[in-house]
């Protein structure tokens, strides 16, 4: 009885982390590869074609995202590590962070205010629930940081790590176009726009444009992510929201 | 070798990072003090040992890989998304394209007024 045996063998593997690890890296490679066959072209960002090809692949066979994630953990994990890891090239570049530290530490308090502000903002005129608004405002934090300040406004935690992932590629997507329209040349000025408005996953794509921009977007998103978790629960109590 | 006692230093600065925002009842996440943390250090030693180089650049270079967990979670919130889309997409885009605009014209700006040196931009 074959089908009885791989019925069983389904059983087994779906209630394992180990499918829900190894899909996780099958998809990435897949999109890692379109993306180069592409020439890195930002709108097939890796992480928009392993998300879509892992949300078919859940449905079609009907595994719980709760399931998936006991082995996707292990890839989500990463994520503080690959944080710390951050001090490596902002060490790097430190000679060119010190020398502009004035225009970085206003930079970073005026964007902190502008992301959750205008995100806010806009959710709420078009009538966004307060839960979606607050859901919203950490959405230019890096996932960790912001699911915790969510937790803390009153938002959803996992609604907002989704967001937050949705506004990294949109900025991965957007950010050398807007600059290139905004005749930017200066990688440092470019770099911290990206890591403040676009986080972990802006830096992934400043880095594949330039050393000097990841190493200032990666920046960007380190000390967006201190400000962040000082400034917004105080913030948003100062404005009434809550 | 090289690898894994890198690895080993970049969870222990984690975990000192996590220990320390607890103990300090800090607003900030364990793994964001881990850097700063070991941040500090290399400015200390004045260098990167070849292990935190190895490590650090193996996670660096496929940092996007970390988000697609949390990104799949989207899943449990289709109907959440689908009630509110319309805000929710246009927070997303038009929200993104400020903050990363204003992001840079404050930053370029302020680099023109109180930079040592002069920049070329533009």
């Amino acid at each position: 009885m074959a089908d009885a045996d791989l019925a069983t063998l389904w059983v087994y593997l779906s209630a394992s982390p180990l499918l829900g690890l190894t899909i996780t890296l099958i998809a990435y490679s897949l999109g890692h590869r379109l993306y180069l066959y592409a020439n890195c072209n930002p709108l097939l960002n890796p992480v928009v074609t392993a998300i879509a090809v892992l949300i078919a692949f859940l449905q079609v066979t009907g595994v719980s995202y709760a399931a998936y994630f006991e082995g996707a953990q292990f890839v989500h994990f990463l994520l503080g590590p690959a944080t710390v890891a951050l001090a490596v090239p902002l060490y790097q570049q430190c000679a060119k962070i010190r020398k502009r530290l004035l225009p970085l530490a206003i930079t970073m308090v005026v964007g902190v205010i502008t992301g959750a502000g205008s995100s806010v903002g806009i959710a709420w005129m078009l009538g966004a629930s307060l839960e979606t608004q607050m859901s919203l405002a950490p959405k230019s934090v890096t996932t960790p940081v912001a699911m915790g300040i969510s937790e803390h406004i009153g938002g959803l935690p996992s609604l907002t790590a989704v967001l937050v992932v949705a506004t990294g590629i949109i900025g991965a997507v957007i950010g050398t176009t807007l600059f290139r329209l905004m005749r930017i040349k200066d990688e440092a000025v470019k770099g911290v726009a990206m890591g403040i408005a676009s986080h972990g996953i802006g830096t992934a794509r400043a880095f594949q444009v330039n050393k000097e921009m990841g190493a200032f977007s990666g920046l960007a998103m380190a000390l967006s992510a201190f400000v962040s978790a000082v400034l917004l629960p105080w913030l948003l109590h100062m404005t009434g929201l809550l | 070798m090289k690898f894994l006692n890198g690895i080993t230093l970049l969870l222990i600065y984690q975990l000192a990072g996590e220990v320390g925002v607890q103990l300090l009842h800090w607003p900030v996440p364990g793994p964001v003090l881990g850097m700063l943390l070991l941040f500090l250090t290399l400015l200390l030693r004045k260098g990167i040992a070849p292990s935190v180089g190895a490590a650090s650049t193996a996670l660096l270079s496929h940092l996007s890989l970390l988000f697609v967990p949390a990104g799949v979670g989207m899943m449990v919130h289709f109907e959440h998304l689908a009630n509110e889309w319309l805000p929710i997409v246009v927070a997303l885009v038009l929200g993104t394209v400020v903050t990363m605009a204003t992001s840079a014209l404050v930053m370029q700006g302020a680099s023109r007024l109180f930079s040592s040196e002069t920049y070329r931009d533009g």
